[in-house]
C-alpha cells in the first residue's frame, strides 16, 4: 500500500487510515461470518429439536452445557456481525449527521441489549436459578 | 424565455430500465435479509427470556409462534436465515478471489436462491416431522 509522504512511517505501518480503525470491521465481519455458518446450522437444529416440547423439556435442553455454549457462541457471533452489518447500511443510506449519529448509537445499543439479554437467559437456564 | 427547448433525452440510470441481473438481485436480497434477521433477533431474545422466565411466559411465546401469523414470520425468518447464510458463503468465496467470471457469478447466485428455498422447505419438513404433522 502506498501512502503519501505526508504520513509518518509509524502511521504507515499501523495502517489505520483516516478512520483510525483500519480494516478492523472488515476483518471482524468476515470472521463472524465464518463462525456464523456452523453456529446457525447448530441453532436451527436445536430449535427443530425443541419444537412441540413443553417448557420443562425445552428449558432443560437449552440449559444443558453443550447446547448452552453453542447458543452463547451463536448469540455472541451474530450480535457482533449484525451490529457491523447495520452500521454499513446506516452509513450507506443515512446522510444527515445527527440522524446518522443517533442511528449508529441506537444500533450499538440494540445489538448489546439483544446480546446481553439472550446471554442472561441462557446462563439463567444453565445455572437453574 | 418563451421558446424553451424541449428537455434533452438523456439516458436514464440502468438501475430502473434494465432487467435486474440475478447477481444484482441477490446482492440486494443479501442486505434485505440481513436487515430482517437483525430485527428477527428480537424474537430469539424473547423466546430465550421466556424460557428462562418460566412456563407461563414460554406458553405465551409458543402460542404466538405457533399461530398462523407466528408461523408466517418464522417461515420468512427461516428463509432469510438460509438465504443470508448461503449469500455469506458466496461472499466468502468472492473474498478469496474465486468465482468472478460471468458464468460463475450467475451460477453462484442461482445456487443461493435454489439452495435457500430448498433448505427452508427441508427444515420445515423436518420440523413438522418432529411435531408429528401439521396442526
Amino acid at each position: 500500500m502506498r501512502t503519501g509522504k505526508m504520513s509518518t512511517p509509524l502511521a504507515r505501518v499501523r495502517g489505520l487510515g483516516a478512520a483510525r480503525s483500519g480494516s478492523g470491521h472488515f476483518w471482524r465481519q468476515r470472521l463472524t461470518a465464518v463462525a456464523n455458518v456452523p453456529l446457525t446450522i447448530a441453532f436451527v437444529l436445536i430449535v427443530v429439536s425443541l419444537l412441540g416440547r413443553n417448557h420443562a423439556a425445552a428449558a432443560q435442553i437449552l440449559g444443558s452445557p453443550l447446547v448452552a455454549i453453542i447458543m452463547l457462541l451463536f448469540i455472541l457471533s451474530i450480535t457482533i456481525h449484525m451490529r457491523i452489518g447495520m452500521q454499513v447500511i446506516i452509513e450507506d443510506y443515512v446522510h444527515d449527521d445527527m440522524l446518522k449519529l443517533a442511528s449508529l448509537i441506537a444500533n450499538t445499543f440494540f445489538a448489546v441489549v439483544i446480546g446481553v439479554a439472550s446471554a442472561f437467559a441462557i446462563l439463567k437456564l444453565s445455572f437453574g436459578v | 424565455m418563451a421558446d424553451t427547448k424541449a428537455p434533452v433525452e438523456r439516458p436514464i440510470s440502468p438501475f430502473w430500465i434494465y432487467r435486474w441481473p440475478l447477481p444484482m438481485a441477490m446482492s440486494i436480497a443479501h442486505r434485505i435479509t440481513g436487515g430482517a434477521l437483525y430485527f428477527g433477533t428480537l424474537l430469539v431474545a424473547w423466546w430465550l427470556l421466556a424460557a428462562a422466565a418460566g412456563p407461563n411466559a414460554y406458553a405465551t411465546v409458543a402460542a404466538f409462534l405457533g399461530s398462523f401469523f407466528g408461523r408466517l414470520i418464522l417461515f420468512g425468518y427461516t428463509w432469510a436465515l438460509m438465504h443470508h447464510m448461503l449469500g455469506g458463503i458466496r461472499h466468502l468465496i468472492w473474498d478469496l478471489g474465486y468465482g468472478f467470471t460471468a458464468k460463475e457469478r450467475e451460477w453462484l447466485s442461482l445456487a443461493s436462491v435454489i439452495g435457500s428455498v430448498s433448505l427452508t422447505l427441508i427444515l420445515w419438513g423436518l420440523g413438522y416431522l418432529v411435531m408429528g404433522g401439521p396442526h
